[in-house]
């Protein structure tokens, strides 16, 4: 799309981008760039192009550019994006504010701190208890389409973090385990090799587990790879409630 | 400042990175590991991977088909000691794998299922949707959380290799978080850093793919193997380089040129089946080829006129219509997605435009059937490293299974190694952690000419590498392409970077990869340039034929003041002596 | 792993109070919340016309009183929104599998919506029939 001399000036867009430079001021600002407008690019490549040949000092994420390895996450205009997915012909000719996830603290520029995030993947003891043991000589445990097909959604998590963003519960408690963990331990507990969910249930059945949701359900809303992590809490709280029935009508059973 | 130090290192958090963790954790949980990554590990390139692993299982398959798929579609150049150990381990890694949760697609009965795949007589490739890499990734990353000996370091660039009496005894790495250099102390360390595509302008890899370990272990002396044969995936996206994976044609797409024309059928890959016939895709034919010949394919329909041209260069076009809808969301969803997303059209309605892009390096830091490279306490495995089980072409599938086989063999010889090693140098390996941040400071920091910016460097590298090697290569291009290099190194030392914060510099990693793909670049233009035949995925319009009597060799390259030194070594040949590679026929 | 001292300091965006302005989505899911304290209103009068049963007058009283229906009126419309929010969600909650597919969302919900529909029409009924 080169510019000669007779057409119109190049088409550009207009990005403005948070920054924050922790040793040089206290507070973050917000610097403008315009980079040339393309049908196809993404903000990604917006921020790629600013970085390149504009200003070198902006920070950020990124790596696989095809949305599946969750480093992008970004706010678009106030939304939660992976912005390897967020086309600028979306926004085009308007303006194009990109801000880091919001609800993390931020380290710099566009890059927020997630070791929280990691921290309750341990906490939920996201991994598989086995059931029953076999060897592994043994071969493979079996399981049915059907029965992968129960856990599969939730399967789909990237750990992209646009979940947490979107959580106003997470944005007033930290400490709120969060729709992302919460669906990967539903992960776990639906599968029909592991036994763990009585290991998990502590963690998740507490004050920072589900009943820190209220179902605004936004979380689903902006998950990019339709995991319904809303879906994957009220589900779980349908399973606690049967649970704490059962325990108290029966108390003998298991 | 104080030393870190763990009992073994593992650098790189992907497949094998993380398979190795484990590995020692099984082995040994008394034994301290640290995981030093770029990136947090799911951000790892593994998570783009699609089509699946591959490991025999059924009853009509046999440990000697796959070792033959694999000996003869890497044009035998690998080690065929190597591909029988490799073979005969895989189907236990992917049962542990699938014991450790990863949600493998089944079969009606409950038993993992399997796809065809290319280059390979029977149907093994094991496969988690479309997703396959994805869903391995996950499953060791979440796997390797159980384990409380592991300590991860997330965020922390490698920049060197401490080397002292003759050992390696761990890395210098760059804390992003801080910007500080800190010196991590193991008495072994293994490179898992992956591969290098990024020195390709279209490529299916990821950013961080820059060949970060070749380049240290290249530093500290060990040779690189086999770096002229990369290899480009027939089908990827033209501009962006997304990967459409090879299942795509597994699960029975074609390939068309630009008159509607199978035309594979003209290059020795067998006659076309149609599409509604019960044996089609017939496997090591047409569609199902090894992905060397099919990329060549491409590039020679290219200069006859037949493909189709596009804003990104020429194209042909991937039909996988005739699968249905169903069939489509079933086997390869992603694809579907990333058509829409990034194509702009539904593959369920209307042709992929795809043509070849770089994806994999065969060659890497020079190891043994055991990961061990030549120096002392270095070890490597997945795509840093070639044993070599790849040779001169990769089958799609055999990468995924190489991360977890050679990810746990080089763990259990690191946990030897440590295990016979002594007291490190302290005192050493701290002084050359502060050497090299003062070399870091020194190089980027500094005021220099400034006349140089990273994009521009990156830029005319991918291009050289590109004219010059790139699918077919003569003398005169990859001289020309050894020339830019060297140029471009010297051009280099010109950079000065915009950003001087010590809080997640990404300039200064960025420059840092910059420099490890240009050593990379070096020793693969100029094994290719000294490799005068054709083979597998390296093809030479000047040498068009194989010549064994001279080149059934690896060729190693060692970094030197000025170009690099190539020399050789024989490769393993057991019970498959050498012979004509045959696609298409029944 | 490393020194804290190093660090530089994390900036931490404060949560406005009008936090459920800013967004569509979180404006209607307070609208949401909000409309629980009609529903909750709305059965206190139930309840306290229930504990009335058999003084004929003091529930003719109740049931005449101008303010209770303006309030029930005002309730109404809430109460609905309530409940077609609710019943928006009961797929989420309620998940049904054939095998490998998913018994269809929509259907989950639509057949809580008859059978809101049909109690409703029953109740009625009796309502009018003894009114």
């Amino acid at each position: 799309m080169a510019a000669n001399e007779n057409s119109q000036p190049e088409a550009t867009i207009s990005l403005e981008v948070f920054r924050y430079c922790p040793e040089q001021e206290d507070e973050p600002r917000f610097q403008t760039y315009e980079v040339p407008y393309r049908e196809d690019w993404v903000v990604l490549d917006a921020l790629n192009y600013i970085k390149d040949k504009i200003d070198g000092s902006l920070t950020y994420r990124w790596s696989c550019r095809m949305g599946v390895c969750g480093s992008c996450g970004m706010m678009v205009n106030g939304e939660p994006k992976l912005t390897c997915a967020a086309f600028l012909r979306d926004y085009h000719p308007a303006l194009i504010r990109v801000e880091p996830l919001s609800y993390f603290p931020v380290i710099r520029d566009l890059v927020i701190n997630m070791e929280g995030f990691l921290d309750k993947l341990t906490e939920v003891k996201a991994w598989l208890v086995p059931k029953e043991e076999k060897p592994v000589s043994e071969g493979e445990y079996l399981q049915t389409p059907a029965e992968l097909a129960k856990y599969k959604d939730f399967s789909m998590c990237i750990n992209c973090m646009l979940c947490y963003s979107a959580c106003p519960v997470f944005g007033h408690h930290e400490e709120f385990l969060g729709p992302a963990v919460i669906a990967l331990a539903q992960r776990y507990n639906l599968d029909s090799r592991d036994g763990g969910a009585d290991e998990r249930a502590e963690a998740i059945f507490s004050h920072e587990g589900i009943w820190e949701c209220t179902f605004v359900g936004d979380c689903s809303r902006v998950c990019p790879k339709n995991v319904d992590p809303a879906g994957a809490i009220q589900q779980a709280k349908v399973t606690a409630t049967k649970d704490f029935y059962r325990s108290v009508l029966v108390p003998w059973g298991k | 400042m104080e030393l870190i130090s763990h009992d073994i290192l593992i650098v790189g958090g992907g497949g094998a990175g993380l398979r190795a963790a484990i590995a020692i954790g099984e082995e040994n949980p008394d034994l301290t590991v640290g995981v030093i990554s770029k990136v947090y590990p799911m951000r790892s390139h593994t998570v783009s991977a699609e089509g699946g692993a591959a490991a025999v299982i059924k009853p009509n398959d046999s440990l000697d088909n796959h070792c033959y798929d694999t000996i003869s579609g890497a044009d035998w150049m690998a080690d065929q000691d190597a591909v029988e150990l490799f073979v005969d381990e895989a189907p236990r890694e992917m049962v542990q794998l699938e014991h450790w949760g990863c949600p493998w697609s089944r079969e009606p009965d409950g038993s993992v299922a399997v796809r065809p795949f290319g280059g390979m007589k029977v149907e093994r490739t094991w496969f988690a949707a479309d997703k396959t890499g994805f869903h391995m990734l996950h499953a060791l990353f979440q796997t390797a959380l159980k384990y409380n000996n592991v300590t991860r370091y997330d965020e922390w660039f490698a920049t060197k290799l401490l080397v002292h009496d003759g050992t390696c005894q761990g890395v210098t790495a760059l804390e992003l978080r801080t910007g500080q250099i800190r010196a991590i102390a193991g008495k072994a360390t293994i490179l898992c850093t992956g591969g290098a595509g990024r020195i390709f302008p279209f490529t299916t890899n990821a950013a961080i793919k820059t060949g970060d370990g070749m380049s240290l272990a290249y530093r500290a002396g060990v040779p690189l193997k086999d770096m002229e044969f990369v290899q480009y995936h027939p089908t990827g996206l033209p501009g962006t380089g997304i990967l459409i994976t090879e299942a795509s044609r597994g699960e029975g797409g074609i390939l068309v040129n630009k008159d509607g024309d199978r035309y594979l059928q003209n290059y020795e890959l067998g006659e076309p089946l149609d599409v509604n016939d019960p044996e089609h895709p017939r496997k090591r034919a047409m569609e199902l080829g090894p992905r060397d010949r099919l990329s060549q394919a491409f590039v020679q329909e290219r200069q006859q006129g037949r493909t189709i041209q596009g804003p990104y260069g020429d194209y042909v076009h991937l039909d996988v219509r005739h699968m249905g809808e169903k069939k489509i969301n079933k086997k390869i969803p992603f694809v579907r997605e990333l058509c829409r997303n990034y194509a702009g059209i539904d593959p369920v309605h209307e042709l992929i435009p795809v043509r070849p892009v770089v994806h994999y390096v065969m060659g890497g830091v020079h190891t043994n059937i055991d990961g061990e490279t030549p120096l002392p306490g270095l070890l490597a495995a997945g795509e840093c490293a070639c044993v070599s089980i790849n040779g001169a072409n990769r089958l799609g599938s055999n990468s995924l299974t190489e991360l977890l086989v050679f990810g746990a063999r080089a763990a259990r010889a690191a946990v030897c190694f440590s295990a016979q090693t002594g007291t490190l140098a302290t005192e050493e390996l701290l002084a050359q952690a502060g050497q090299e941040q003062q070399r870091i400071r020194k190089q980027f920091f500094e005021p220099s000419s400034g006349t140089e910016t990273i994009a521009q460097i990156r830029l005319e590298l991918t291009e050289a590498m590109e004219d010059g090697a790139g699918i077919y290569r003569t003398a005169d291009s990859l001289t020309t392409t050894c020339d830019n290099i060297r140029h471009l190194k010297e051009r280099f030392k010109n950079v000065e970077l915009a950003d001087h914060s010590l809080t997640f510099n990404t300039e200064l990693t960025t420059a840092l990869e910059l420099e490890y793909m240009l050593d990379v670049a070096e020793a693969l233009a100029h094994s290719a340039s000294a490799r005068t035949e054709s083979r597998g995925s390296h093809q030479r319009t000047d040498y068009p034929e194989r010549d064994d009597e001279r080149f059934l060799k690896h060729s190693l390259a060692y970094q030197t003041d000025g170009d690099p030194r190539i020399e050789y070594l024989d490769v393993v040949i057991t019970r498959w002596p050498p012979g004509e590679r045959h696609y298409g026929s029944k | 792993m490393s020194d804290q001292e190093t660090k530089t300091k994390e900036y931490r965006r404060p949560m406005p109070a009008d936090w459920w302005l800013k967004k569509r989505t979180y404006s209607l899911f307070m609208v949401r919340e909000l409309t629980c304290v009609f529903v909750g209103g709305y059965s206190l009068i139930l309840l306290i016309l229930a504990s009335r049963i058999g003084d004929q007058e003091s529930v003719t009283a109740m049931l005449n009183s101008k303010t209770l229906s303006v309030l029930q009126l005002i309730a109404l419309p809430m109460v609905i929104y309530h409940t077609v929010t609710w019943l928006n969600l009961t797929p989420k909650v309620l998940v049904l599998w054939r095998g490998e597919e998913r018994v269809n969302p929509l259907l989950i919900a639509a057949v809580h919506y008859v059978a809101w529909i049909g109690v409703s029409i029953v109740i009625l009924c009796v309502v009018f029939a003894y009114g």
